[in-house]
């Protein structure tokens, strides 16, 4: 991973595209994109800014944001999430789920060919998913798939895959790239030359990498759903966000992701807006400020309120991305179905905070206007990581709300590994500000779960919660919408009141593309769902 | 001499041991694990996944049975694979960067050195005049800049405003299927900002250091002795106060010279240049011991050779070193 990519998120890789960030809510657009002025043409390059490098483009064995956003060019799923988030087909051309929810088929488009020009079949879906969950092969996806009991494939172009229990996970879980057998059955995948050279069934076949420079994709001819009209995909690597932005200003990249203060700041002039399209979508993480349960401190719900109420969100968005969030109450970013809006967040306001914090005992001050019980001073530690500086602004912000209701709060910044080592797994912290990258699915088990609660494992503040609990396995163990709305929504109820966390903010996506590719198409999934369809007009084309 | 040469040979192996337990020592005494950092945090892997990955680095197995093994490789020069998902030998990584950042640290050598002296010399034969007190600004001002600073405000300048010079990054696009002479310009025009930023700061320092050498020189009676026999001042200056003040300079080059295969991460990170600064700084990170582990000890060998090196020139030239007297 990267320095400054060092970002504490957990990665929900399996549909990242290099934009696909995504909410279910409208997406605004600053400059909608000139949608009919032009004929597609095929032609011309899209150069991409990446701040980090792919690290392997066999995407099982990858963990990082930027080799699963080159090999999603590469490879196909057999099911992905359209534009509005549905799961629709990929390779699939069809997928049915049996009505107990234990089996689901899947038939596969007859007529796809790996970039070598063998043909696709069930037997690469079956390689897939036994190179997976075998112990040999070091990933981070095997968990889902070994939910699966069995799995088989009846003819060349079908599979049928078996639960123990309805899984509600299982059917998106299926969109992880599938790899090709004949190039990689027998053979050790951790040594295979494909992981800089790939062979896939996408849009776009690998061409080229040059290691740290630039990454080359061109059109696949031979592509199911149709040629890409745009002819290539450059990945340029450029590890300095502000270097990217002079690139993007002189004309060298097409395509990057703003920060805030650029967005609203550094990109509005004329000259900009003419050559660019800016885009402004909800992503999908959200910032937290989470209490550790175990200390006695924040055992107490009413404290935990107490710190929410005092601490003012519109002021952190405002500060800290220049308004280009919005407020998190629950774990679920607004837009999702999952989402309750109904959910009542405690309001910034620090009188409130103060009657909170009066009722559970800390009512006197002492000389420095620090609140005292017992003669012990509250004051406690937030700890965040290393190399990012908007969770420093965050914690700076609070910082000087909390002294307002009388809470004397440190800063301590810790470098990503030793955080989490010594700190996070060990449970020795007070409070930490970290993100959730969430993923499509609301699915939350590992997060929220009493028995997840290990060194190591997600659950680090300690949160139980018999109901929660309860309710997590009842969303997990069911396809019915309905039934899963429910256990989420009442999740987020729950949560709203306990304030486990302090859910402070959910930071927009900021991607600028320029004005000469046209077909870009906003939509909940981001802007990255239609990439083989944006073409640049012959006129315009420059490469 | 051979009986020297063949003592201070030996000399090196203890020290080649004492470096590689150092340098295994240090990395594994920083907290977190690679295996932390790529799976920590991230709800899709279980705890199997992750005593997977630990085993399949072998980070299962008892410290020095790691450490053996590593430095048992070593010796047949393999410096085994990269903890990253990539899994690439650590020697393929070291070898597809070292080009440019020898090169580019070779080229900010030859400049810095090649500026420094004349303008060293220079502030030392007009000594308190104006122009030497506008060196000593402009140098100083030349130190004080940061980097990081300076690039932005050149790429903005000559980059986006002018459009004169690329911005970033070593090759336009395209540039493999130009005729070589092409596309080597294109390529020493990228070189252009990065090697202006990497020399300036370093000139104040080596400027001062040969003005103050110069300015000894020039004080000493046989410089005296020449300009009274008549000779010009030019002669004087350049051909017998110069070599002089040289000397210190020359030991300060001895000195940058395992620094060539190092760079500065902050600046291949502006100018997207990959080199070995960034590959060192990544590996730190993210805890890729063979990564870095590989780096400290080519660094450490090729500190030991420019040291011996230095040592048989000190002996060839100085006989009481050669046998042992000094």
């Amino acid at each position: 991973m990267m320095p400054s990519g060092v970002r504490c998120l957990l990665v929900a890789l399996f549909f990242c595209s290099a934009l696909a960030a995504c909410s279910k809510s409208e997406s605004i657009s600053a400059h909608p994109a000139p949608s009919s002025s032009a004929i597609p043409a095929t032609g011309d390059s899209l150069v991409e800014g990446t701040i980090g490098e792919a690290s392997t483009l066999i995407p099982l064995l990858a963990t990082d944001s930027s080799s699963h956003a080159v090999a999603g060019q590469i490879y196909n799923g057999l099911v992905k999430y359209d534009k509005n988030l549905n799961i629709v087909g990929d390779l699939a051309e069809s997928f049915y789920i049996s009505k107990d929810g234990l089996t689901i088929t899947f038939h596969l488009h007859t007529g796809v060919k790996w970039h070598d020009g063998t043909p696709l079949t069930s037997r690469d879906v079956l390689y897939t998913y036994r190179v997976t969950i075998d112990p040999k092969t070091p990933t981070a996806y095997a968990e889902d798939f070994k939910q699966v009991k069995s799995i088989a494939a009846p003819d060349a172009h079908t599979i049928r895959v078996t639960y123990d229990a309805p899984f509600a996970p299982a059917l998106a879980s299926w969109g992880v790239s599938i790899l090709p057998a004949h190039l990689l059955e027998g053979k050790d995948i951790t040594r295979s030359p494909l992981a800089r050279a790939p062979v896939g069934t996408g849009p776009y076949r690998f061409k080229e990498w040059v290691s740290s420079q630039k990454i080359v994709l061109e059109f696949n001819p031979d592509y199911f759903e149709g040629r890409p009209y745009i002819d290539r995909f450059i990945y340029r690597i450029i590890p300095d966000s502000s270097t990217m932005y002079m690139e993007l200003k002189a004309g060298a990249i097409d395509l990057m992701n703003l920060s805030p203060v650029q967005y609203a700041r550094q990109t509005s002039s004329e000259n900009f807006t003419s050559r660019f399209n800016k885009y402004r979508y909800p992503s999908s993480t959200y910032l937290y400020m989470g209490y550790n349960l175990r200390h006695p401190l924040f055992g107490d719900k009413r404290i935990r309120q107490a710190m929410t109420a005092a601490i003012n969100k519109d002021e952190l968005i405002q500060g800290v991305l220049f308004g280009m969030g919005q407020k998190a109450h629950g774990p679920i970013v607004p837009g999702r179905w999952a989402y309750n809006p109904a959910v009542k967040d405690i309001a910034y306001n620090p009188k409130f905070a103060s009657e909170l914090l009066a009722q559970a005992g800390w009512k006197d001050k002492n000389s420095e206007g620090i609140l005292i019980k017992d003669g012990k001073p509250f004051k406690f530690t937030i700890l965040t990581n290393q190399g990012n500086q908007q969770r420093l602004m965050t914690a700076q912000i609070i910082q000087q709300r909390l002294r307002q209701v009388g809470i004397d709060v440190k800063i301590r910044i810790v470098e990503w590994a030793a955080f989490l080592k010594e700190f996070v797994n060990k449970g020795n912290f007070e409070v930490v500000l970290l993100a959730w990258s969430i993923s499509q699915d609301p699915d939350m088990f590992d997060v929220w779960h009493s028995s997840k609660n290990k060194p190591g494992e997600l659950n680090f503040i300690g949160y139980n919660n018999a109901e929660v609990d309860r309710l997590l396995i009842e969303g997990r163990n069911t396809f019915d919408i309905q039934k899963r709305t429910r256990a989420y929504f009442r999740i987020q109820e729950i949560l709203a009141d306990e304030q486990p966390y302090t859910f402070l903010y959910v930071p927009d996506a900021l991607p600028v593309v320029s004005s000469r590719i046209r077909g870009v198409e906003p939509s909940p999934a981001g802007i990255g769902h239609n990439q083989n369809r944006w073409y640049v007009p012959k006129n315009e084309q420059v490469y | 001499m051979a009986r020297f040469l063949l003592k201070r040979i030996l000399m090196l192996i203890p020290l080649m041991i004492g470096i590689t337990l150092i340098t295994f020592t240090v990395i594994h005494l920083a907290p977190g694990e690679p295996v932390e950092m790529q799976m920590a945090m991230n709800p899709k892997v279980g705890k199997e996944a992750r005593e997977r990955l630990t085993k399949f680095y072998g980070l299962d197995k008892p410290l020095h049975e790691q450490y053996l093994s590593w430095v048992g490789k070593l010796v047949r020069l393999d410096l085994g694979r990269s903890f990253s998902s990539d899994n690439r030998p650590v020697v393929d990584k070291i070898k597809e960067r070292l080009p440019v950042t020898i090169s580019l640290n070779v080229i900010a050598l030859l400049l810095e050195f090649g500026l420094a002296i004349p303008i060293g010399i220079l502030a030392a034969t007009r000594r308190d005049t104006w122009l030497d007190k506008g060196i000593t600004v402009f140098v100083f001002v030349g130190f004080a800049v940061p980097t990081f600073w300076l690039a932005l405000l050149l790429m903005y300048f000559f980059g986006v405003r002018l459009n004169w010079l690329p911005i970033s990054g070593l090759h336009t696009l395209g540039s493999d299927s130009w005729s070589s002479l092409r596309y080597l310009a294109d390529m020493g025009k990228h070189l252009i900002m990065p090697v202006m930023v990497a020399s300036f700061g370093s000139l104040a320092g080596l400027s001062r250091y040969m003005r103050s050498a110069m300015l000894n020189v020039i004080s000493q009676d046989y410089i005296t002795t020449a300009r009274a026999k008549g000779l010009p001042e030019r002669v004087v200056i350049y051909k017998h106060a110069l070599r002089n003040a040289l000397l210190p300079l020359i030991t300060l080059l001895g000195f940058s010279i395992p620094g060539l295969i190092g760079g500065s991460v902050i600046f291949e990170t502006i100018f997207a240049i990959p080199g070995m600064g960034q590959l060192f700084y990544q590996g730190a990170m993210s805890r890729d011991y063979p990564v870095v582990m590989g780096i400290l000890v080519i660094g450490a060998c090729l500190t030991l050779i420019g040291n011996l090196i230095a040592d048989i020139g000190y002996a060839l030239a100085d006989p009481r070193i050669r046998h042992g007297e000094g």
